[in-house]
Protein backbone atom coordinates (compact mmCIF):
# COMPACT_ATOMS: atom_id res chain seq x y z
CA UNK A 1 0.00 0.00 0.00
CA UNK A 2 0.99 3.34 -0.69
CA UNK A 3 1.69 5.70 2.10
CA UNK A 4 -0.59 8.78 2.13
CA UNK A 5 2.29 10.65 3.64
CA UNK A 6 5.87 9.92 3.64
CA UNK A 7 7.86 12.25 5.76
CA UNK A 8 12.00 11.49 5.09
CA UNK A 9 14.96 12.91 7.45
CA UNK A 10 12.88 16.68 8.04
CA UNK A 11 15.19 19.20 9.88
CA UNK A 12 13.94 22.66 10.45
CA UNK A 13 16.32 25.61 12.03
CA UNK A 14 15.63 28.93 13.42
CA UNK A 15 19.29 29.79 13.23
CA UNK A 16 21.23 28.25 15.10
CA UNK A 17 18.70 26.56 17.17
CA UNK A 18 16.99 23.35 16.40
CA UNK A 19 12.96 23.44 15.44
CA UNK A 20 13.27 19.70 14.82
CA UNK A 21 15.74 17.16 13.42
CA UNK A 22 15.97 14.41 10.68
CA UNK A 23 12.33 13.41 11.40
CA UNK A 24 11.05 10.41 9.08
CA UNK A 25 7.61 8.36 9.32
CA UNK A 26 5.07 7.01 7.23
CA UNK A 27 1.43 7.73 7.27
CA UNK A 28 -0.60 5.38 5.66
CA UNK A 29 -4.46 6.39 4.77
CA UNK A 30 -6.94 6.37 8.06
CA UNK A 31 -4.30 5.93 10.21
CA UNK A 32 -3.77 8.79 13.06
CA UNK A 33 -0.18 9.89 14.05
CA UNK A 34 -0.25 11.37 17.43
CA UNK A 35 2.81 13.51 18.17
CA UNK A 36 3.78 14.54 22.29
CA UNK A 37 6.91 16.26 23.83
CA UNK A 38 7.11 18.85 26.45
CA UNK A 39 6.89 22.57 25.47
CA UNK A 40 9.51 23.39 22.79
CA UNK A 41 10.40 19.75 21.88
CA UNK A 42 9.59 21.09 18.12
CA UNK A 43 5.97 19.39 17.39
CA UNK A 44 4.50 22.42 15.96
CA UNK A 45 7.66 23.10 14.04
CA UNK A 46 6.99 19.60 12.71
CA UNK A 47 3.50 19.90 12.20
CA UNK A 48 4.19 23.22 10.14
CA UNK A 49 6.62 21.66 7.94
CA UNK A 50 4.24 18.83 7.13
CA UNK A 51 1.39 20.90 6.40
CA UNK A 52 3.53 23.39 3.69
CA UNK A 53 3.25 26.05 6.13
CA UNK A 54 7.05 26.03 6.86
CA UNK A 55 9.95 25.35 4.25
CA UNK A 56 12.21 22.56 6.07
CA UNK A 57 15.49 23.32 5.87
CA UNK A 58 16.44 19.28 4.53
CA UNK A 59 14.16 16.91 4.23
CA UNK A 60 11.30 15.46 1.83
CA UNK A 61 7.48 15.52 2.95
CA UNK A 62 5.82 13.14 0.04
CA UNK A 63 2.07 13.43 -0.30
CA UNK A 64 -0.06 11.05 -2.21
CA UNK A 65 -1.81 13.30 -4.70
CA UNK A 66 -5.06 12.26 -6.77
CA UNK A 67 -2.88 13.12 -9.54
CA UNK A 68 0.43 11.83 -9.58
CA UNK A 69 0.80 10.09 -7.03
CA UNK A 70 3.44 10.51 -4.08
CA UNK A 71 5.06 14.18 -4.54
CA UNK A 72 7.22 16.31 -2.94
CA UNK A 73 5.22 18.77 -1.24
CA UNK A 74 8.45 20.98 0.08
CA UNK A 75 9.92 21.18 -3.82
CA UNK A 76 5.75 21.39 -5.99
CA UNK A 77 5.46 24.65 -6.67
CA UNK A 78 3.66 27.12 -4.20
CA UNK A 79 0.37 27.37 -6.40
CA UNK A 80 0.19 23.89 -6.00
CA UNK A 81 1.46 23.28 -2.17
CA UNK A 82 -1.76 25.86 -1.79
CA UNK A 83 -4.19 24.07 -3.81
CA UNK A 84 -3.87 20.63 -1.78
CA UNK A 85 -3.90 23.30 1.55
CA UNK A 86 -7.26 23.73 0.48
CA UNK A 87 -8.52 20.95 -0.89
CA UNK A 88 -6.89 17.55 0.22
CA UNK A 89 -5.09 18.85 3.55
CA UNK A 90 -7.06 20.09 6.70
CA UNK A 91 -5.36 22.51 9.68
CA UNK A 92 -7.25 22.96 13.11
CA UNK A 93 -5.41 25.36 14.94
CA UNK A 94 -5.02 25.51 18.57
CA UNK A 95 -6.70 28.85 18.83
CA UNK A 96 -9.91 29.33 17.01
CA UNK A 97 -8.78 32.68 16.16
CA UNK A 98 -5.83 31.44 14.01
CA UNK A 99 -8.35 28.94 12.13
CA UNK A 100 -11.46 30.95 11.65
CA UNK A 101 -12.32 34.46 10.18
CA UNK A 102 -13.67 36.23 13.53
CA UNK A 103 -15.51 38.97 11.58
CA UNK A 104 -17.39 36.40 9.29
CA UNK A 105 -20.61 34.11 10.22
CA UNK A 106 -20.58 30.63 10.84
CA UNK A 107 -22.13 29.58 7.82
CA UNK A 108 -19.69 31.86 5.90
CA UNK A 109 -16.71 29.96 7.88
CA UNK A 110 -17.87 26.45 6.71
CA UNK A 111 -18.94 27.96 3.50
CA UNK A 112 -15.38 29.40 2.63
CA UNK A 113 -13.66 26.16 1.47
CA UNK A 114 -16.68 25.35 -1.18
CA UNK A 115 -16.53 28.48 -2.23
CA UNK A 116 -12.77 28.17 -2.39
CA UNK A 117 -12.76 25.04 -5.04
CA UNK A 118 -15.68 26.77 -7.09
CA UNK A 119 -19.35 26.32 -5.58
CA UNK A 120 -21.20 28.84 -6.66
CA UNK A 121 -25.13 28.05 -5.13
CA UNK A 122 -25.82 30.17 -2.16
CA UNK A 123 -28.58 27.35 -1.92
CA UNK A 124 -26.49 24.63 -1.75
CA UNK A 125 -23.21 26.16 0.22
CA UNK A 126 -25.88 27.34 2.55
CA UNK A 127 -27.73 23.44 3.19
CA UNK A 128 -23.94 21.83 3.49
CA UNK A 129 -23.15 24.69 6.00
CA UNK A 130 -26.09 23.45 8.01
CA UNK A 131 -25.32 20.15 7.80
CA UNK A 132 -21.83 20.34 8.90
CA UNK A 133 -23.11 22.51 12.10
CA UNK A 134 -25.42 19.86 13.05
CA UNK A 135 -21.87 17.05 12.32
CA UNK A 136 -20.58 19.44 14.99
CA UNK A 137 -23.07 19.82 17.22
CA UNK A 138 -23.77 23.62 16.55
CA UNK A 139 -27.37 24.10 16.69
CA UNK A 140 -28.82 25.38 12.86
CA UNK A 141 -29.97 28.99 13.92
CA UNK A 142 -26.43 29.46 14.85
CA UNK A 143 -25.34 30.11 11.49
CA UNK A 144 -25.48 33.46 11.15
CA UNK A 145 -23.68 34.92 14.37
CA UNK A 146 -19.98 35.76 14.07
CA UNK A 147 -17.88 33.07 16.05
CA UNK A 148 -17.11 35.71 18.57
CA UNK A 149 -20.15 35.24 19.89
CA UNK A 150 -19.04 31.62 20.52
CA UNK A 151 -17.69 29.70 23.31
CA UNK A 152 -14.17 28.44 23.18
CA UNK A 153 -15.37 24.73 22.62
CA UNK A 154 -17.98 25.71 19.96
CA UNK A 155 -15.39 28.00 18.29
CA UNK A 156 -12.99 24.84 17.90
CA UNK A 157 -15.87 22.59 16.53
CA UNK A 158 -16.65 25.36 14.11
CA UNK A 159 -12.92 25.03 13.09
CA UNK A 160 -13.18 21.73 12.58
CA UNK A 161 -16.81 21.80 10.53
CA UNK A 162 -14.93 24.31 8.56
CA UNK A 163 -12.02 22.12 7.55
CA UNK A 164 -13.24 18.97 7.10
CA UNK A 165 -16.50 20.68 4.75
CA UNK A 166 -14.80 19.86 1.23
CA UNK A 167 -13.70 16.22 2.49
CA UNK A 168 -10.12 15.93 2.79
CA UNK A 169 -7.85 13.10 3.19
CA UNK A 170 -5.23 14.64 5.40
CA UNK A 171 -6.08 16.59 8.84
CA UNK A 172 -3.35 18.29 10.84
CA UNK A 173 -4.48 19.19 14.22
CA UNK A 174 -2.13 21.31 16.39
CA UNK A 175 -3.37 20.94 20.06
CA UNK A 176 -6.95 21.48 19.13
CA UNK A 177 -8.00 20.66 22.96
CA UNK A 178 -5.67 22.82 24.35
CA UNK A 179 -6.57 25.81 26.61
CA UNK A 180 -10.29 23.99 26.67
CA UNK A 181 -12.19 23.20 30.01
CA UNK A 182 -11.98 19.66 30.73
CA UNK A 183 -15.39 18.52 30.04
CA UNK A 184 -15.49 21.03 26.81
CA UNK A 185 -12.38 18.70 25.75
CA UNK A 186 -14.16 15.31 26.37
CA UNK A 187 -16.78 16.29 24.51
CA UNK A 188 -14.28 17.84 21.18
CA UNK A 189 -12.65 14.50 21.62
CA UNK A 190 -15.73 12.38 21.53
CA UNK A 191 -17.19 14.11 18.02
CA UNK A 192 -12.82 14.03 16.66
CA UNK A 193 -13.42 10.25 17.51
CA UNK A 194 -16.47 9.49 16.07
CA UNK A 195 -15.44 11.48 12.76
CA UNK A 196 -12.09 10.27 12.29
CA UNK A 197 -14.11 7.13 12.01
CA UNK A 198 -17.20 7.61 10.23
CA UNK A 199 -15.01 9.53 7.70
CA UNK A 200 -11.58 7.28 7.89
CA UNK A 201 -9.41 10.35 8.46
CA UNK A 202 -5.84 10.48 8.43
CA UNK A 203 -4.69 12.39 10.60
CA UNK A 204 -1.70 14.16 12.51
CA UNK A 205 -2.50 15.31 15.89
CA UNK A 206 0.24 17.17 17.48
CA UNK A 207 -0.68 17.72 21.83
CA UNK A 208 1.00 17.16 25.32
CA UNK A 209 -2.00 15.61 26.19
CA UNK A 210 -1.38 11.45 26.27
CA UNK A 211 -5.40 11.20 27.11
CA UNK A 212 -5.74 13.08 23.36
CA UNK A 213 -3.32 10.40 22.09
CA UNK A 214 -5.10 7.39 23.83
CA UNK A 215 -8.43 7.99 22.56
CA UNK A 216 -7.49 8.92 19.32
CA UNK A 217 -4.11 8.11 17.78
CA UNK A 218 -3.19 4.95 16.52
CA UNK A 219 0.49 5.25 16.33
CA UNK A 220 2.67 7.66 18.44
CA UNK A 221 5.79 9.65 17.86
CA UNK A 222 7.49 10.85 21.42
CA UNK A 223 9.68 14.25 21.10
CA UNK A 224 12.50 15.98 22.81
CA UNK A 225 14.82 18.62 21.75
CA UNK A 226 13.82 18.61 18.31
CA UNK A 227 14.53 14.71 17.50
CA UNK A 228 11.90 11.92 17.68
CA UNK A 229 12.74 9.66 20.69
CA UNK A 230 9.90 6.80 20.53
CA UNK A 231 7.72 5.79 17.78
CA UNK A 232 5.05 3.08 17.83
CA UNK A 233 1.96 1.84 18.50
CA UNK A 234 -0.17 4.21 20.86
CA UNK A 235 -1.07 1.23 23.53
CA UNK A 236 2.28 -0.04 23.06
CA UNK A 237 4.38 3.31 23.89
CA UNK A 238 2.17 4.09 26.30
CA UNK A 239 1.66 1.09 28.45
CA UNK A 240 5.30 -0.38 27.77
CA UNK A 241 7.84 2.99 27.30
CA UNK A 242 11.18 2.01 25.99
CA UNK A 243 12.98 5.42 26.28
CA UNK A 244 13.64 7.32 29.74
CA UNK A 245 12.50 10.53 28.58
CA UNK A 246 8.88 8.63 27.60
CA UNK A 247 8.72 6.62 30.59
CA UNK A 248 9.04 9.85 32.57
CA UNK A 249 6.76 11.38 30.18
CA UNK A 250 4.18 8.33 30.66
CA UNK A 251 4.24 8.49 34.64
CA UNK A 252 2.11 10.75 36.50
CA UNK A 253 4.88 13.32 37.32
CA UNK A 254 4.77 14.94 34.42
CA UNK A 255 1.24 14.61 32.85
CA UNK A 256 -0.43 18.17 33.48
CA UNK B 1 -0.79 80.12 -8.64
CA UNK B 2 0.45 81.59 -12.29
CA UNK B 3 0.50 79.03 -15.26
CA UNK B 4 4.50 79.51 -15.49
CA UNK B 5 5.13 78.46 -11.88
CA UNK B 6 4.48 74.60 -12.83
CA UNK B 7 5.25 71.90 -15.67
CA UNK B 8 2.39 71.27 -17.77
CA UNK B 9 -0.30 69.66 -15.85
CA UNK B 10 1.85 70.24 -12.59
CA UNK B 11 3.45 67.41 -12.59
CA UNK B 12 7.05 67.11 -14.30
CA UNK B 13 7.98 65.31 -16.58
CA UNK B 14 9.95 62.35 -15.03
CA UNK B 15 7.08 61.71 -13.03
CA UNK B 16 4.47 61.38 -15.22
CA UNK B 17 7.00 59.59 -17.38
CA UNK B 18 6.88 56.62 -14.37
CA UNK B 19 3.03 57.04 -14.00
CA UNK B 20 3.07 56.21 -18.08
CA UNK B 21 4.14 53.10 -17.41
CA UNK B 22 2.32 51.82 -14.84
CA UNK B 23 -0.82 52.98 -16.75
CA UNK B 24 0.66 50.98 -20.23
CA UNK B 25 1.45 47.92 -17.68
CA UNK B 26 -2.13 48.28 -16.01
CA UNK B 27 -3.87 48.28 -19.87
CA UNK B 28 -1.50 45.30 -20.53
CA UNK B 29 -2.62 43.31 -17.68
CA UNK B 30 -6.14 44.22 -17.35
CA UNK B 31 -7.78 44.58 -13.78
CA UNK B 32 -3.98 44.12 -12.49
CA UNK B 33 -3.25 46.75 -9.64
CA UNK B 34 0.06 48.45 -10.82
CA UNK B 35 2.24 49.75 -7.73
CA UNK B 36 2.94 52.95 -8.27
CA UNK B 37 5.16 55.94 -6.74
CA UNK B 38 2.67 58.29 -5.63
CA UNK B 39 3.51 61.92 -5.26
CA UNK B 40 2.28 64.58 -3.21
CA UNK B 41 -0.38 66.93 -4.60
CA UNK B 42 -1.33 70.37 -3.55
CA UNK B 43 -4.92 68.89 -2.35
CA UNK B 44 -5.68 66.00 0.56
CA UNK B 45 -5.77 62.29 -0.21
CA UNK B 46 -9.25 61.16 -0.30
CA UNK B 47 -9.85 64.21 -2.49
CA UNK B 48 -8.84 62.43 -5.72
CA UNK B 49 -4.90 62.64 -5.57
CA UNK B 50 -4.70 58.94 -7.30
CA UNK B 51 -7.25 60.11 -10.39
CA UNK B 52 -5.81 63.67 -10.35
CA UNK B 53 -1.56 61.82 -10.60
CA UNK B 54 -3.69 59.64 -13.74
CA UNK B 55 -5.26 62.55 -15.44
CA UNK B 56 -2.02 64.62 -15.08
CA UNK B 57 -0.18 61.90 -16.89
CA UNK B 58 -2.51 61.56 -19.35
CA UNK B 59 -3.29 65.28 -20.63
CA UNK B 60 -1.91 66.98 -23.60
CA UNK B 61 -2.63 70.55 -24.30
CA UNK B 62 -5.34 69.81 -27.00
CA UNK B 63 -7.36 67.68 -24.78
CA UNK B 64 -10.96 68.53 -23.63
CA UNK B 65 -11.46 67.92 -19.56
CA UNK B 66 -14.69 67.25 -17.78
CA UNK B 67 -14.73 66.58 -14.41
CA UNK B 68 -17.50 64.85 -11.87
CA UNK B 69 -18.18 63.97 -9.00
CA UNK B 70 -21.10 61.44 -8.03
CA UNK B 71 -22.33 62.31 -11.59
CA UNK B 72 -22.61 66.30 -11.29
CA UNK B 73 -20.12 68.53 -12.85
CA UNK B 74 -20.79 71.59 -10.15
CA UNK B 75 -19.71 70.33 -6.86
CA UNK B 76 -16.80 71.22 -4.94
CA UNK B 77 -14.61 68.23 -5.43
CA UNK B 78 -15.15 68.29 -9.45
CA UNK B 79 -15.00 71.99 -9.66
CA UNK B 80 -11.68 72.34 -7.90
CA UNK B 81 -9.93 69.43 -9.89
CA UNK B 82 -11.08 70.92 -13.29
CA UNK B 83 -9.88 74.20 -12.07
CA UNK B 84 -6.46 73.03 -11.25
CA UNK B 85 -5.64 71.47 -14.89
CA UNK B 86 -7.28 74.68 -16.18
CA UNK B 87 -4.48 76.49 -14.42
CA UNK B 88 -2.05 74.06 -14.50
CA UNK B 89 -2.23 72.46 -18.13
CA UNK B 90 -4.47 75.38 -19.42
CA UNK B 91 -6.75 72.75 -21.17
CA UNK B 92 -10.26 73.19 -22.23
CA UNK B 93 -12.63 72.33 -19.95
CA UNK B 94 -16.35 71.45 -20.75
CA UNK B 95 -19.43 69.87 -19.05
CA UNK B 96 -20.29 68.51 -22.01
CA UNK B 97 -19.69 64.31 -21.97
CA UNK B 98 -19.75 63.98 -25.89
CA UNK B 99 -16.91 67.27 -25.90
CA UNK B 100 -14.69 65.75 -23.19
CA UNK B 101 -11.44 63.66 -24.36
CA UNK B 102 -10.80 63.10 -20.67
CA UNK B 103 -13.54 62.37 -17.62
CA UNK B 104 -11.90 62.47 -14.36
CA UNK B 105 -14.83 60.53 -12.48
CA UNK B 106 -15.44 59.69 -8.63
CA UNK B 107 -18.46 57.06 -8.16
CA UNK B 108 -20.21 57.39 -11.42
CA UNK B 109 -20.50 56.20 -15.45
CA UNK B 110 -21.69 59.01 -17.48
CA UNK B 111 -24.86 57.70 -18.82
CA UNK B 112 -23.91 58.35 -22.30
CA UNK B 113 -22.23 55.74 -23.81
CA UNK B 114 -18.77 56.70 -24.12
CA UNK B 115 -16.19 56.23 -27.55
CA UNK B 116 -12.80 55.17 -28.40
CA UNK B 117 -11.15 58.82 -28.64
CA UNK B 118 -12.11 59.05 -24.70
CA UNK B 119 -10.19 58.22 -21.78
CA UNK B 120 -12.04 58.02 -18.22
CA UNK B 121 -10.01 58.48 -15.53
CA UNK B 122 -11.46 57.17 -11.92
CA UNK B 123 -10.65 58.10 -8.35
CA UNK B 124 -9.92 55.23 -6.07
CA UNK B 125 -10.44 54.79 -2.25
CA UNK B 126 -9.50 51.39 -1.41
CA UNK B 127 -8.10 49.61 -4.87
CA UNK B 128 -7.95 46.05 -3.26
CA UNK B 129 -11.22 44.78 -3.52
CA UNK B 130 -10.15 41.53 -0.85
CA UNK B 131 -9.24 44.16 1.77
CA UNK B 132 -11.78 44.22 3.51
CA UNK B 133 -11.70 40.11 5.08
CA UNK B 134 -7.95 39.78 4.90
CA UNK B 135 -6.47 42.65 5.82
CA UNK B 136 -2.59 41.48 5.07
CA UNK B 137 -1.33 43.30 1.84
CA UNK B 138 1.01 40.06 1.38
CA UNK B 139 -1.75 37.98 1.62
CA UNK B 140 -3.75 39.44 -0.92
CA UNK B 141 -1.48 39.94 -3.40
CA UNK B 142 -0.67 36.20 -3.16
CA UNK B 143 -4.62 35.33 -3.35
CA UNK B 144 -4.31 37.83 -6.63
CA UNK B 145 -1.31 36.01 -8.66
CA UNK B 146 -2.70 32.73 -7.35
CA UNK B 147 -5.89 33.45 -8.35
CA UNK B 148 -7.69 32.44 -5.18
CA UNK B 149 -10.59 34.40 -4.86
CA UNK B 150 -12.90 32.37 -2.87
CA UNK B 151 -12.97 35.03 -0.47
CA UNK B 152 -14.55 37.03 -2.60
CA UNK B 153 -18.08 34.57 -2.52
CA UNK B 154 -17.48 34.77 0.69
CA UNK B 155 -18.07 38.78 1.38
CA UNK B 156 -21.35 37.63 -1.25
CA UNK B 157 -22.62 34.92 0.48
CA UNK B 158 -22.53 36.93 4.04
CA UNK B 159 -24.64 39.87 2.40
CA UNK B 160 -27.08 36.92 0.95
CA UNK B 161 -27.14 35.12 4.70
CA UNK B 162 -27.83 38.75 6.34
CA UNK B 163 -29.74 40.47 3.72
CA UNK B 164 -32.05 37.76 1.86
CA UNK B 165 -29.79 39.53 -1.34
CA UNK B 166 -26.46 40.91 -2.27
CA UNK B 167 -26.93 43.64 -0.74
CA UNK B 168 -23.74 45.14 -2.27
CA UNK B 169 -24.98 48.29 -3.96
CA UNK B 170 -21.64 49.93 -4.97
CA UNK B 171 -18.17 48.86 -5.59
CA UNK B 172 -19.52 46.09 -6.49
CA UNK B 173 -16.89 43.18 -7.23
CA UNK B 174 -15.89 42.15 -11.12
CA UNK B 175 -13.96 39.44 -12.32
CA UNK B 176 -11.88 41.05 -15.57
CA UNK B 177 -11.05 38.74 -18.38
CA UNK B 178 -11.61 35.66 -16.56
CA UNK B 179 -8.62 36.73 -14.42
CA UNK B 180 -8.36 39.62 -11.74
CA UNK B 181 -10.74 40.39 -9.43
CA UNK B 182 -11.24 44.20 -9.54
CA UNK B 183 -12.67 46.83 -7.50
CA UNK B 184 -14.06 48.87 -10.11
CA UNK B 185 -14.31 51.97 -7.24
CA UNK B 186 -17.45 52.79 -5.28
CA UNK B 187 -19.86 53.25 -8.30
CA UNK B 188 -22.71 52.08 -8.03
CA UNK B 189 -23.47 48.47 -9.26
CA UNK B 190 -26.08 49.80 -11.77
CA UNK B 191 -22.85 51.25 -13.52
CA UNK B 192 -21.44 47.60 -13.68
CA UNK B 193 -22.69 46.41 -17.29
CA UNK B 194 -20.88 49.67 -18.77
CA UNK B 195 -17.59 48.87 -17.41
CA UNK B 196 -17.31 46.75 -20.93
CA UNK B 197 -17.15 49.84 -23.02
CA UNK B 198 -15.16 51.31 -25.96
CA UNK B 199 -13.17 54.12 -23.61
CA UNK B 200 -10.10 53.37 -22.21
CA UNK B 201 -10.52 53.20 -18.12
CA UNK B 202 -8.03 54.34 -15.49
CA UNK B 203 -8.18 53.63 -12.03
CA UNK B 204 -6.20 55.72 -9.80
CA UNK B 205 -5.15 55.12 -5.82
CA UNK B 206 -3.26 57.91 -4.63
CA UNK B 207 -3.04 56.86 -0.85
CA UNK B 208 -2.35 53.19 -1.62
CA UNK B 209 -0.51 53.70 -4.82
CA UNK B 210 -1.69 51.48 -7.17
CA UNK B 211 -3.09 52.03 -10.96
CA UNK B 212 -5.49 49.14 -12.57
CA UNK B 213 -6.83 49.72 -16.17
CA UNK B 214 -9.14 47.94 -18.18
CA UNK B 215 -8.96 48.70 -22.25
CA UNK B 216 -11.33 49.09 -24.55
CA UNK B 217 -13.96 46.05 -25.05
CA UNK B 218 -12.13 44.39 -21.88
CA UNK B 219 -15.13 41.71 -20.98
CA UNK B 220 -15.86 42.40 -17.48
CA UNK B 221 -18.01 40.10 -14.97
CA UNK B 222 -19.77 40.94 -11.55
CA UNK B 223 -19.48 38.12 -9.75
CA UNK B 224 -22.23 36.42 -8.22
CA UNK B 225 -23.93 33.16 -7.49
CA UNK B 226 -26.14 30.91 -9.65
CA UNK B 227 -29.75 31.33 -7.52
CA UNK B 228 -28.60 35.16 -6.71
CA UNK B 229 -27.45 36.83 -10.13
CA UNK B 230 -26.26 39.81 -10.61
CA UNK B 231 -28.49 42.71 -11.42
CA UNK B 232 -27.65 46.30 -12.20
CA UNK B 233 -30.54 47.75 -10.16
CA UNK B 234 -31.67 51.76 -9.67
CA UNK B 235 -34.40 52.90 -8.05
CA UNK B 236 -37.89 52.06 -10.08
CA UNK B 237 -38.67 55.41 -10.85
CA UNK B 238 -38.44 57.71 -13.97
CA UNK B 239 -36.45 61.00 -13.85
CA UNK B 240 -38.70 63.70 -12.15
CA UNK B 241 -37.00 66.14 -14.64
CA UNK B 242 -36.31 64.38 -18.17
CA UNK B 243 -38.50 61.63 -17.55
CA UNK B 244 -35.49 59.30 -18.20
CA UNK B 245 -36.29 55.79 -17.69
CA UNK B 246 -32.68 54.29 -17.92
CA UNK B 247 -30.12 56.86 -16.14
CA UNK B 248 -29.01 56.52 -12.45
CA UNK B 249 -31.59 58.70 -10.00
CA UNK B 250 -30.34 60.41 -6.95
CA UNK B 251 -33.48 60.89 -4.40
CA UNK B 252 -34.01 64.61 -3.25
CA UNK B 253 -36.19 65.26 -0.60
CA UNK B 254 -37.78 68.68 -1.80
CA UNK B 255 -39.94 69.48 1.15
CA UNK B 256 -40.93 69.18 5.14
CA UNK B 257 -43.58 67.23 3.87
CA UNK B 258 -41.25 64.59 2.70
CA UNK B 259 -41.71 65.23 -0.72
CA UNK B 260 -39.38 63.42 -2.96
CA UNK B 261 -37.57 64.46 -6.21
CA UNK B 262 -35.83 61.35 -8.50
CA UNK B 263 -33.62 63.12 -10.65
CA UNK B 264 -30.63 61.92 -12.81
CA UNK B 265 -27.50 61.72 -11.13
CA UNK B 266 -25.53 62.39 -14.32
CA UNK B 267 -26.19 66.24 -14.43
CA UNK B 268 -25.22 66.55 -17.95
CA UNK B 269 -27.06 63.46 -19.42
CA UNK B 270 -30.42 65.24 -17.54
CA UNK B 271 -30.17 68.88 -19.60
CA UNK B 272 -28.84 67.48 -22.10
CA UNK B 273 -32.43 66.01 -22.77
CA UNK B 274 -34.23 68.47 -21.28
CA UNK B 275 -32.85 70.91 -23.89
CA UNK B 276 -33.62 68.50 -26.21
CA UNK B 277 -37.54 68.66 -25.15
CA UNK B 278 -37.99 65.91 -22.75
CA UNK B 279 -40.07 66.94 -19.85
CA UNK B 280 -40.34 64.76 -16.21
CA UNK B 281 -43.25 64.63 -14.16
CA UNK B 282 -41.84 67.54 -12.27
CA UNK B 283 -40.38 69.09 -14.62
CA UNK B 284 -40.56 72.36 -16.26
CA UNK B 285 -40.13 73.30 -20.05
CA UNK B 286 -36.12 73.76 -20.24
CA UNK B 287 -36.93 77.45 -21.37
CA UNK B 288 -38.68 78.68 -18.00
CA UNK B 289 -36.33 76.88 -16.12
CA UNK B 290 -34.21 79.32 -13.82
CA UNK B 291 -31.71 77.18 -12.86
N1 LIG C 1 9.66 31.39 14.89
C1 LIG C 1 10.62 30.89 15.68
N2 LIG C 1 11.81 31.51 15.75
C2 LIG C 1 12.81 31.02 16.53
N3 LIG C 1 12.70 29.89 17.25
C3 LIG C 1 11.54 29.23 17.21
C4 LIG C 1 10.44 29.69 16.43
N4 LIG C 1 9.41 28.84 16.57
C5 LIG C 1 9.84 27.89 17.41
N5 LIG C 1 11.12 28.11 17.79
C6 LIG C 1 11.95 27.26 18.68
O1 LIG C 1 11.97 25.95 18.13
C7 LIG C 1 11.84 24.98 19.15
C8 LIG C 1 10.62 24.12 18.87
O2 LIG C 1 9.46 24.94 19.03
P1 LIG C 1 7.98 24.43 18.71
O3 LIG C 1 7.09 25.60 18.76
O4 LIG C 1 8.01 23.62 17.49
O5 LIG C 1 7.74 23.47 19.97
P2 LIG C 1 6.38 22.77 20.45
O6 LIG C 1 6.76 21.37 20.74
O7 LIG C 1 5.30 23.00 19.50
O8 LIG C 1 6.10 23.53 21.81
P3 LIG C 1 4.68 23.86 22.53
O9 LIG C 1 4.23 22.60 23.16
O10 LIG C 1 5.04 24.88 23.55
O11 LIG C 1 3.75 24.36 21.48
C9 LIG C 1 11.79 25.75 20.45
O12 LIG C 1 13.11 25.82 20.96
C10 LIG C 1 11.33 27.12 20.04
O13 LIG C 1 11.80 28.09 20.93
MG1 LIG D 1 3.40 24.01 19.60
ZN1 LIG E 1 -32.94 63.40 -15.88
Amino acid sequence: MTPLLQVEAVSKFYGARIGCTDVSFDLYPGEVMGIVGESGSGKSTLLNCLAGHLPPDAGAVRFDTRADGLRDTVTMNEPERRMLGRTDWAFVHQHARDGLRMNVSAGGNVGERLMAVGARHYGDIRNTATDWLGRVEIAADRIDDRPSAFSGGMQQRLQIARNLVTGPRLVFMDEPTGGLDVSVQARLLDLMRGLVREMGLSAIIVTHDLAVVRLLADRLMVMKDGHVVETGLTDQVLDDPQHGYTQLLVSSVLQV
Amino acid sequence: MTVSAYNFAYLDEQTKRMIRRAILKGLAIPGYQVPFASREMPMPYGWGTGGVQVSAAVLVPDDTFKVIDQGADDTTNAVSIRRFFEKTAGVAVTDDTAKASVIQTRHRIPEMPLRADQILVYQVPIPEPLRFLEPSEVETRKMHSLEEYGLMHVKLYEDISQHGAIATAYAYPVKVEGRYVMDPSPIPKFDNPKLTMDAIQLFGAGREQRIYALPPHTQVVSLDFEDFPFEASKADHACDLCGAVDSYLDELIVDDAGGRLFMCSDTDYCSTRRAAGHVGAQGVPVKEDVA
